[in-house]
């Protein structure tokens, strides 16, 4: 499967996949995206680089491996609960701070935010794990 | 808080009990018997109290809700009963401590005795009739365990589990007949029912209760036909069959009947029931008693036969016969625990325990050979013994028997002759006859061997030469316990020239012309039993058990095939009938066919998504069918997108591209598809697939056109942005208002490819 | 539409119930895919039909009427992805079941026991 057409595509893809995916993430509270299909997206960028060169080699190119990555999803999402316990509330109630009231930037950040990316990341590792166990078959 | 604590810290030495015989070596059987032994003085020291009349009851909570406590509930029958338990169990501690000092696992030897001493003195003392039946059911356990101690025997196993599987039925039953016996009464406190008897008598749940107890007691107290495991539990170690099989065990269906005696006696079926039951198993167990040459097993069939004789006492209830049951319960033990403890001892010095094999043993151990003889006079009823107070009692109850009082006295008078020509046989046959050749010579058995025969022959002696100032108090409570209505009679050795002493000087007459005439008599009863009675029992029980086995090896192969196509079908094709049914049932669905809301567009999608569904189930290629199932994926993103489903289209789009890539790896691996099914299972799947998939449409139209009152997606439009300031409200919901089920799913997705990546890379190794 | 739709889950169902009484083992899995997406359009056909009214608010406060709802899709979201999981899990049990009994039929597996 050594396709050069692929090959190029695919190096020059993947970091634009990975923004995209990042944008996705962030726009998907209030227009279409979201933790799930970011972290779809982000793993299908690694998956066509895989695709054109090997597991071997993705994994050599990444700095971090599938299952870290899945077991950092979880603890995001997790620790994105806790929040609302300390405050008194039932555990994963949304918690949100505003920076800049009132003002032309005014910017809310909250614990579903973080519990997002938390998804995010669990997505994509499970999907990066599934597809390199099988591929290198 | 005394009963119950005593109990308590009996069930911890018996746990304790394996792990620590190893510190205390030899000296470990009287160590562990120093709190039976505590016991069995302190329901001594009741005895002033118990005989003012006093009951003495405790209660701790279990489960209130439900009516059940720890309750327990000592009056006279109890502290009678605690008295032979505790104090037998004593001296069988004692016995076992050394008669086991040659086999391997001693502790846990005596922590299955301590354990069953525990149940058993539990169900003496319950005032709770589901805490009863606990301890009722650790008495068949803690007895499995024992009679099965020499596990690597087949045999030993095989009577083990038969006892257990009989005694469990049993115990099942009588749960039921508690059950059933507490409803009429809303309580299942032992006191309370008591007190007030006539409840379950005038309540139609009498009969099925009484039966269901009856079976119960029955199984335990090994009543003709459930008589065989007696016998066949004589594998056990002779510890075990001393005190198991002589004074407790099989005594806790006579003592539950006793017990109950109040409540459930004085009727027809009662008193039926129970003397016909009681006379047939006092006969059968004595005559086939006759012709058996195993000590053991002798003394077994005449444990048998002496439980017929109590559950006859019992079912014919006059005052007699109630003074005559308890008399005759105390004597037994005593009695029985004693001939069963000696003949360990004979096995062990002999060698053997089969009487035509042993002889002239009187020259080697002259003090053994007065004890059992002893315990022998008390069994054949011979005076001074207490056995004799209680077959004169015996006979006195059978003439005064309400009913059949001749069949009663017939059969009554043959088992008392038959037990004392066995009295004779075993004491002159073992200790005098003729020699054999013995391997080694025998010798006296070792003091803590003869000790418990001993002091049980003693308080046996003491009690019948003193009748009057020793035996009326330990007894008189007892049958005013479980017969209110009657008093206690005078015990006196002397009773005068009657029927009864007749009765009596012509029992030892004919049981000595028996034992003159053996030699030609036995035989011609053997030939009579082999002719007659070849149906062994236990073989009938295990050839039932085996067919039992056998059923529901069938019907669990009927049932649980294997084959996943056919539980599907059976899922699929119930639950669709059963939702057919409702749909049947249901109002008529109103269904305005209007073509205007068709877009072509989707019509063609629909159309192109049912052609590939068709190509993929029908398509010989696994590519194919592979292609399909894109198209069938991308089909579906676009009514996403068609009816406003958008992060649903494009999570579609993504998911279907990489499942289809998945898929595309796995096949490569996989053989070309091959037909294994059959035209006539295509047929048929065709039909349940066709059945399932209109069920279906007709429940989607069914939901589409029915609407909900207040669907709880309104208060999710209004707080998304309020309060989660979202705008994406299918994001909101998923990250914001179920967050936990998000969290939860995902944790799924990656247990998923864990497990897919543990599948693949170990595989390796 | 409705009539339309209602037919093509049918249709989905039959084809998933199909594969799935089949010994291949392989065509159970198309089976347990069928049943996936039979299921996801069940539910998001019975949350009601909308078209052009996608769930997202618009303006500061927004205004719900008329729009598609959310809480189907929301879980159809989920199920998709669970989706994904289960399936990829089974191929690979479908997998290493090829690699160590060399065989696809289903059958084999009970009496291989």
């Amino acid at each position: 499967m050594e396709s050069i057409i692929l090959q190029i595509a695919a190096r020059h893809m993947r970091p634009l996949l990975i923004v995209l995916s990042l944008v996705v993430l962030y726009r998907g509270h209030n227009e279409p995206g979201g933790g799930f299909i970011g972290g779809l997206m982000f793993g299908a960028a690694y998956i066509l680089y895989a695709m054109a060169f090997g597991v071997a080699k993705t994994q050599k190119s990444t700095f971090f491996n599938p299952i870290n990555l899945t077991a950092l999803g979880l603890l995001v999402a997790l620790i994105s609960g806790i929040p609302a316990l300390m405050l008194g509330d039932i555990f994963m109630t949304g918690e949100w701070v505003t920076f800049f009231k009132d003002s032309a930037f005014e910017l809310k950040l909250g614990t579903p935010l973080i519990f997002d990316v938390g998804v995010y990341f669990a997505v994509a590792g499970m999907l990066m794990l599934v597809m390199f166990s099988l591929m290198e078959e | 808080m005394t009963t119950g604590l005593f109990l308590l810290v009996l069930l911890l030495i018996a746990v304790i009990a394996p792990f620590t015989r190893k510190y205390l070596k030899n000296q470990a059987g009287w160590t562990y018997a120093i709190w039976p032994f505590a016991g069995f003085i302190y329901y001594l020291s009741l005895l002033p109290a118990i005989n003012q009349g006093a009951v003495l009851t405790e209660s701790f909570e279990w489960i209130p809700a439900l009516g059940i406590n720890f309750s327990f509930y000592v009056d006279g029958f109890s502290m009678l009963f605690s008295l032979l338990v505790l104090g037998i169990g004593t001296f069988i501690l004692v016995y076992a401590g050394y008669y086991m000092r040659p086999y391997p696992m001693k502790g846990r030897f005596l922590g299955y005795l301590l354990l069953f001493m525990t149940a058993m003195q539990g169900i003496v003392v319950s005032g709770n009739l589901i805490t009863m039946f606990v301890f009722w059911e650790l008495t068949s356990i803690s007895s499995y365990l024992l009679i099965g101690y020499y596990h690597e025997k087949p045999e030993a196993r095989a009577s083990a589990l038969q006892a257990l599987l009989i005694t469990g039925f049993g115990g099942l039953a009588l749960l039921g007949g508690f059950v059933l016996l507490a409803i009429p009464y809303g309580s299942y406190e032992l006191s309370y029912i008591l007190a007030s008897p006539d409840i379950i008598k005038n309540s139609n749940l009498y009969l099925p209760a009484f039966i269901l107890i009856a079976i119960g007691a029955f199984t335990k107290s090994a009543q003709f036909p459930f008589h065989f495991w007696l016998p066949g539990a004589m594998t056990a170690p002779s510890p075990v069959s001393a005190f198991l099989h002589s004074a407790t065990m099989v005594k806790a269906g006579v003592f539950l009947l006793a017990r109950l005696n109040p409540v459930l006696g004085g009727t027809e079926i009662w008193s039926y029931t129970l003397t016909i039951f009681g006379v047939t198993t006092m006969f059968v167990g004595a005559w086939i008693s006759v012709t058996q040459t195993d000590l053991k097993k002798i003394l077994a069939y005449t444990t048998v036969s002496a439980l017929g004789t109590l559950v006859l006492l019992i079912g014919t209830g006059t005052e007699y016969a109630i003074n005559a049951a308890i008399i005759f319960l105390l004597v037994h033990a005593l009695y029985k625990g004693t001939l069963f403890m000696m003949a360990g001892n004979i096995e062990k010095k002999t060698g053997t325990r089969d009487i035509r094999e042993l002889g002239g043993l009187f020259k080697y151990m002259p003090f053994a050979a007065i004890v059992m003889s002893m315990a022998l006079v008390s069994m054949a009823g011979v005076p001074p013994m207490l056995g004799f107070l209680g077959k004169e009692l015996i006979y006195e109850a059978s003439v005064a028997a309400p009913r059949a009082y001749w069949f009663i006295l017939s059969l009554g008078f043959m088992t008392n002759v038959i037990l004392v020509f066995l009295s004779l046989r075993l004491a002159i046959d073992i200790f005098w006859g003729k020699e054999p050749a013995y391997a080694k010579k025998p010798a006296e058995p070792a003091l803590p061997l003869v000790l418990g025969p001993f002091f049980l022959v003693l308080a046996s002696f003491v009690l019948g030469l003193f009748p009057h100032a020793m035996a009326n108090p330990l007894t008189s409570k007892a049958i005013t316990a479980i017969s209110p209505m009657h008093d206690a009679i005078v015990l006196k050795l002397w009773h005068g020239f009657n029927l009864v002493l007749a009765l009596s000087a012509l029992t030892l007459l004919s049981g000595y012309l028996i034992f003159r005439s053996r030699h030609t008599l036995l035989p011609s009863i053997d030939n009579v039993n082999i002719r007659y009675f070849r149906r062994e029992f236990t073989r009938v029980f295990f050839n039932l058990l085996d067919g039992f086995l056998v059923f529901t090896k069938l019907t669990t192969k009927t049932l649980q095939h294997g084959y996943h196509r056919f539980y599907l079908m059976t899922l699929f094709v119930v639950a669709s009938v059963l939702v057919w049914v409702m749909i049947w049932r249901a109002d008529p669905i109103m269904l305005e066919l209007n073509f205007s809301d068709m877009p072509l567009n989707l019509v063609a999608v629909v159309a192109l998504i049912i052609a590939a569904t068709f190509s993929a189930v029908v398509s010989n290629s696994r590519v194919v069918a592979l292609i399909s199932m894109g198209v069938i994926g991308f089909g579906i993103t676009i009514i996403f997108i068609a009816y406003s489903g958008v992060d649903l289209a494009i999570t579609m789009i993504m998911v279907e591209t990489l499942l289809v890539i998945l898929a595309m790896t796995v096949v490569y691996h996989l053989p070309k598809y091959q037909n294994f099914s059959s035209t006539g299972a295509r047929m048929r799947d065709t039909l349940v697939a066709t059945l399932v998939g209109a069920f279906f449409m007709v429940l989607v139209l069914q939901a589409g056109t029915s609407s909900l009152e207040m669907p709880i997606s309104e208060y999710f439009k209004e707080a998304s942005y309020s309060l989660a300031y979202g705008r994406n409200i299918v994001n909101v919901i998923l990250v914001d208002f179920r967050a936990l089920d998000t969290l939860g799913e995902i944790t799924v997705i990656s247990i998923a490819a864990l497990g897919i990546y543990s599948m693949i890379k170990l595989s390796k190794k | 539409m409705l009539f339309l739709l209602a037919i093509l889950v049918g249709v989905l169902y039959g084809a998933a119930v199909y594969l799935l009484l089949r010994r291949n083992i392989f065509k159970l899995i198309l089976g347990l895919i069928f049943l996936g997406h039979a299921t996801n359009l069940l539910l998001f056909v019975a949350g009601g039909l909308t078209s052009g009214r996608p769930a997202f608010l618009r303006g500061l406060q927004g205004e719900a009427a008329g729009m598609s709802d959310p809480l189907p899709q929301a879980l159809i979201l989920t199920a998709i992805v669970i989706g994904l999981g289960v399936t990829a899990f089974a191929l690979t049990l479908v997998y290493r079941f090829y690699k160590v009994t060399k065989t696809v039929d289903f059958d084999q597996l009970s009496e291989n026991e």
